[in-house]
């Protein structure tokens, strides 16, 4: 009370508004900065659902297509493998030109034939074919997909307003579309290709079917040998290993290990299974050998700490009552700390279903036709094919590749939510 | 608004120096019952969530001299004691009800800005608590952010006047460079101190200050607090009884979130007056 | 266990690299281009496997990912530490870790086709041409991805910091953003340097991202809007598709992949070290 106090004077009261304002300032950047990685959440999301929504219907054309027996079958054989051979393209272009018989030109008829997915539609009339050769000569309706451009344009992702020669699509032929779409003879419906169908060359044909088996290959396989290795190897170190130097290291080692960048295990992988070991390129067996060492630390480290959180008095009290340390544990500590341990795994082969890099490098990138029927043939992933996709110029490529993506990201949401669920209802225990 | 309320804080404090030293002032008698109370608190209580830890308590506190706060752990002191420079604000959940008037104004009222009641409200905690800076940076921190120092020059004069406030300076003004943190625990309070001092408080809050040293430690900080006494307003928080009778010349006894019993050092020491009180320094409570 | 095996796979491809391609060419030369030297497989290729270009490709995006992350994962720690109410604080910090759960591949796909473009349109706008794939656009959607790295850490290590030192400060009267800045930062800064190095390791071995939004081409730039490599796309560069297990070519991604290891490895010994010493300082 001595000193003359410049406290509450007016420079002060100006100071402190100014103070105010800078921590004003500094709370709101704050948030900005929540806000701002919430919108590029946001706005990833966004996009994406965007983007890849529209994916999951497809436009189909119905066409009836005459069975011209004297270009399938010129010999009258009917032999089926004969027919199989035979060229379904020429009778596709006959019905599609008798559909707008005043296209004469040769370039009309190119753009009117190139409006329909022409694998799709000869491989549905072979099949028909194959499955009753009695059909030739007659005339069947068949649905088949449009073309991807086609596709592309009703979705109104093709701008009809940009100049002609700017656009996949020419004035024709948005008046035939139109007509058509008019006419009801082309309609949207579900895209139940992209479930069952594989890689194709053509994206109105493209499915992620192979993907997924591939990336549940793997997985199962990653399960398989990552879940068994870690958890024995968590529970010698959490409750038998002797504290010393050794353990010491490979502790450190595999807490290294969680944060080794994922392309080096695919290098691993590349090293010792393919070079090494000479298994085959692109098998989902090696992704999931690479996959397991990678999530190997993650399954280590979270079930330790599963172990760890149960309480001692309760590995105490087996112990009294007779239990060998053993017993202990695996009567006891383990189907406590279980939910824990879940949890752990879970996460790892989420990440594990998400890595892309590592399977790039053993050769997962392969363009899979078939649906993988066994651990050792070539397979894509799920992420790789995401990748492919994204890769290739087409617009058709790119909502694929969305839908795929978020295909993936609701796998990867159910299993955290999954993980969640577990995490709580283990923490409602103690 | 914010404004406001600090100039007439600033206005009320005139008010009472001006009783104080005898000026001409209108309401006298006013001015004659707050003369000697730096802190006028009526029916104070203190809400932590649901749970009630101060239950209405009415207490003056004394413009001079050393105030002890006593009574066995849990009984609310150490919250009493945050009301005073609003440090309740900081914990979430907390809410405080009552008036506390300081000289005269209500450091409660709305829009009076903590930031500057605790310029004028020191605090000296459990355990030391030096920044992790060096010396010299602990006790420039506060006149700094009040930008009390218009010069490099005045800053080292305030520096040097704290800590030699805070007898220090002789055994720390070779190494004012060095961490705070590397002082001995004794040392670090009494740093702490100086860089509670460097702001120009008025009163001096102590939270139970020796607790963490050692007796010759605990020694040294008595001397400095009778010291320090003339020039500032304490209240202090502690858990040794001896320590109240040594230092302090008020003493307040909780009980439960109750003040039971407050008065004059000796005579609580001596000859309380509530049967609680003397169950606890006679050592049956505790 | 498996380091050991990583290490000693590495060091042995990376070995007989070196018997082909000189150390010292590899770590100063400033051409990369191993497809030329597939070509010309006999000859000397002096200089063809000049590691400078893709080192400073892989400094640069790792530089733009940290200066998106850094400054917006600290904000975020700080709100989320020292501002929040608690459950406010529930809901946001999730939804920022789930930044952190999109798998990689999904990054790349954003960068590609949204981030990329959008900075083109941006720059077009402005008057100056730049690619789709850029240095830029990478490291952006990288930092994105790191930002739950820093703000978790971050996070942690600021809770971490004695509540006596913040009880402190608001005694002398220091508003919340001074006791922050000046008290609670500082004593937090050696895990928060931690948490740093953990997101630039992350930086520097990531591999989806750069490979989509980054480009392939070795490019020896300082601007930050051209098309740059880094070590791992090198990496998936020269091994997709079928090769040789003995070629330079391959060799030298096994190099790479090595550099790759040892400098993450380092930083996240040192990252760890620094975190550590810094939890036993504050008990």
């Amino acid at each position: 009370m001595t000193d003359a106090r410049p406290l509450a004077d007016r420079a002060a009261l100006a100071r402190i508004a100014r103070r105010r304002r800078g921590e004003a300032a500094f709370r709101t950047a704050s948030m900005a900065a929540v806000v701002a990685a919430v919108a590029m959440l946001g706005w990833l999301l966004v996009t994406l659902v965007g983007s890849g929504a529209t994916a999951f219907y497809q436009h189909v054309i119905t066409l009836d297509v005459a069975l011209d027996p004297s270009k399938l079958d010129p010999t009258g054989a009917r032999d089926p493998a004969e027919l199989q051979k035979a060229s379904f393209r020429p009778i596709l272009q006959s019905a599609i030109y008798g559909r707008f018989p005043e296209a004469t030109g040769r370039d009309e008829r190119r753009e009117l034939f190139a409006l329909i997915s022409v694998a799709g539609a000869t491989d549905r009339l072979r099949r028909m074919v194959r499955d009753d050769p009695a059909l030739v000569g007659t005339t069947v309706r068949i649905t088949a997909p449009v073309s991807d451009v086609v596709d592309q344009l009703l979705k109104g992702r093709i701008d009809r307003k940009v100049d002609a020669t700017l656009r996949p699509v020419s004035d024709r032929q948005i008046a035939w579309i139109d007509a058509l779409r008019a006419s009801g003879e082309i309609k949207a419906r579900f895209n139940a290709t992209f479930f069952t169908a594989t890689d194709s060359r053509d994206p109105e044909l493209a499915g992620i079917a192979s993907a997924v088996v591939g990336s549940a290959m793997a997985l199962a396989v990653a399960l398989m040998l990552a879940a068994p290795i870690g958890i024995a190897a968590a529970l010698y170190l959490e409750e038998f290993a002797p504290k010393n130097r050794i353990t010491d290291i490979i502790e450190i080692n595999i807490n290294n290990l969680a944060a080794v960048p994922s392309i080096v295990f695919g290098l691993l992988g590349l090293a010792v299974f393919l070079s090494f070991f000479g298994l085959p390129r692109s098998a989902p067996l090696v992704g999931g050998f690479v996959l397991a060492l990678m999530t190997l630390p993650t399954i280590i480290i979270a079930a330790r700490s599963a172990l760890a959180a149960v309480p001692p008095s309760i590995a105490a009290a087996a112990l009294s009552v007779g239990a060998s340390p053993v017993q202990a544990v695996f009567h006891h500590k383990l189907p406590l700390a279980a939910p824990g341990i879940l949890t752990g795994v879970i996460i790892g082969m989420a990440r594990a279903l998400g890595e892309t890099a590592p399977l790039l490098m053993i050769g997962m990138v392969a363009f899979v036709t078939e649906i993988p029927s066994s651990l050792t043939e070539p397979a894509s992933a799920l992420p790789v094919q995401i990748f492919l996709w994204s890769d290739s110029p087409e617009r058709a490529w790119a909502e694929r590749a969305s839908a795929a993506i978020l295909v993936l990201l609701i796998v990867l949401g159910a299993m955290n939510a999954a993980a969640i669920f577990l995490r709580q209802r283990l923490e409602k225990r103690w | 608004m914010v404004n406001d309320t600090a100039l007439k804080l600033d206005v009320g404090r005139k008010f009472s120096e001006a009783a104080a030293v005898g000026g001409a002032v209108i309401d006298l008698a006013a001015a004659k019952a707050e003369e000697k109370a730096k802190f006028v608190c009526r029916g104070v209580r203190v809400h932590y969530g649901a749970k009630e830890a101060l239950h209405g308590v009415d207490m003056d506190v004394p413009d001079a001299g050393v105030t002890a706060l006593i009574g066995p752990s849990g009984c609310g002191k150490s919250t009493f004691l945050r009301v005073f420079n609003r440090m309740n604000d900081t914990i979430p959940g907390a809410r405080v009800s009552g008036s506390v008037l300081m000289d005269g104004a209500d450091i409660y009222a709305k829009g009076v800005d903590p930031v500057l009641l605790r310029a004028r409200v020191g605090m000296v905690f459990q355990k030391p608590n030096p920044f992790p800076k060096s010396i010299y940076e602990n006790v420039a921190y506060g006149p700094r952010i009040h930008g009390l120092a218009a010069s490099r020059g005045e800053l080292d004069a305030i520096v040097e006047g704290s800590l030699k406030k805070a007898a220090l300076w002789e055994e720390v003004k070779d190494r004012l460079k060095e961490p705070g943190t590397g002082l001995s625990g004794g040392q670090q309070q009494r740093l702490v101190i100086a860089r509670a001092i460097a702001v120009r408080p008025e009163v001096i809050l102590m939270d139970e200050p020796a607790s963490a040293l050692d007796p010759i430690a605990t020694a040294r900080l008595e001397e400095l607090i009778d010291e320090l006494r003339k020039n500032y307003c304490i209240i202090i928080v502690t858990h040794s009884m001896a320590q109240a009778a040594r230092v302090s010349q008020k003493t307040a006894f909780f009980h439960l979130g109750d003040l039971v019993e407050f008065g004059d050092t000796r005579a609580i020491f001596t000859n309380p007056k509530d049967q609680r009180t003397q169950d606890y320094i006679t050592g049956r409570t505790g | 266990m498996t380091t050991l095996g990583i290490f000693l796979s590495l060091i042995f491809e990376s070995l007989r690299f070196f018997a082909q391609v000189p150390p010292l060419d590899f770590l100063t030369g400033l051409q990369w281009s191993p497809q030329t030297a597939m070509r010309e497989d006999q000859a000397g290729q002096s200089g063809a496997f000049g590691a400078v270009p893709v080192f400073l490709g892989t400094l640069m995006i790792t530089g733009v990912a940290m200066l998106v992350a850094l400054p917006i994962g600290l904000m975020i720690a700080f709100y989320l530490a020292e501002y929040a109410p608690a459950r406010m604080r529930a809901a946001v910090k999730p939804a920022v870790e789930l930044l952190a759960g999109v798998p990689t591949v999904v990054y790349g796909y954003f960068a590609l086709l949204t981030v990329g473009p959008a900075i083109r349109g941006f720059a077009e706008a402005m008057g100056f041409a730049v690619p789709t794939q850029s240095a830029v656009a990478a490291g952006a959607v990288m930092g994105i991805m790191i930002i739950p790295f820093i703000s978790s850490l971050s996070d942690d290590v600021i809770n971490a910091v004695p509540q006596s030192l913040r009880d402190g400060a608001y005694a002398l009267g220091a508003t919340k953003s001074e006791t922050l800045l000046r008290v609670v930062f500082p004593a937090a800064l050696p895990g928060i340097v931690g948490a740093f190095l953990l997101g630039v390791s992350r930086a520097i071995g990531e591999t989806m991202i750069v490979v989509m939004a980054a480009g392939r081409a070795a490019n020896l730039s300082a601007n930050p809007f051209e098309a740059m490599t880094t070590v791992t796309v090198q990496i998936v560069a020269v091994l997709t598709g079928d090769q040789e297990f003995d070629s330079p070519k391959t060799l030298s991604a096994f190099t790479l992949g090595i550099t790759l290891f040892v400098v993450t490895l380092i930083l996240n010994v040192i990252a760890l070290i620094v975190v550590r010493s810094y939890r036993d300082r504050y008990e």
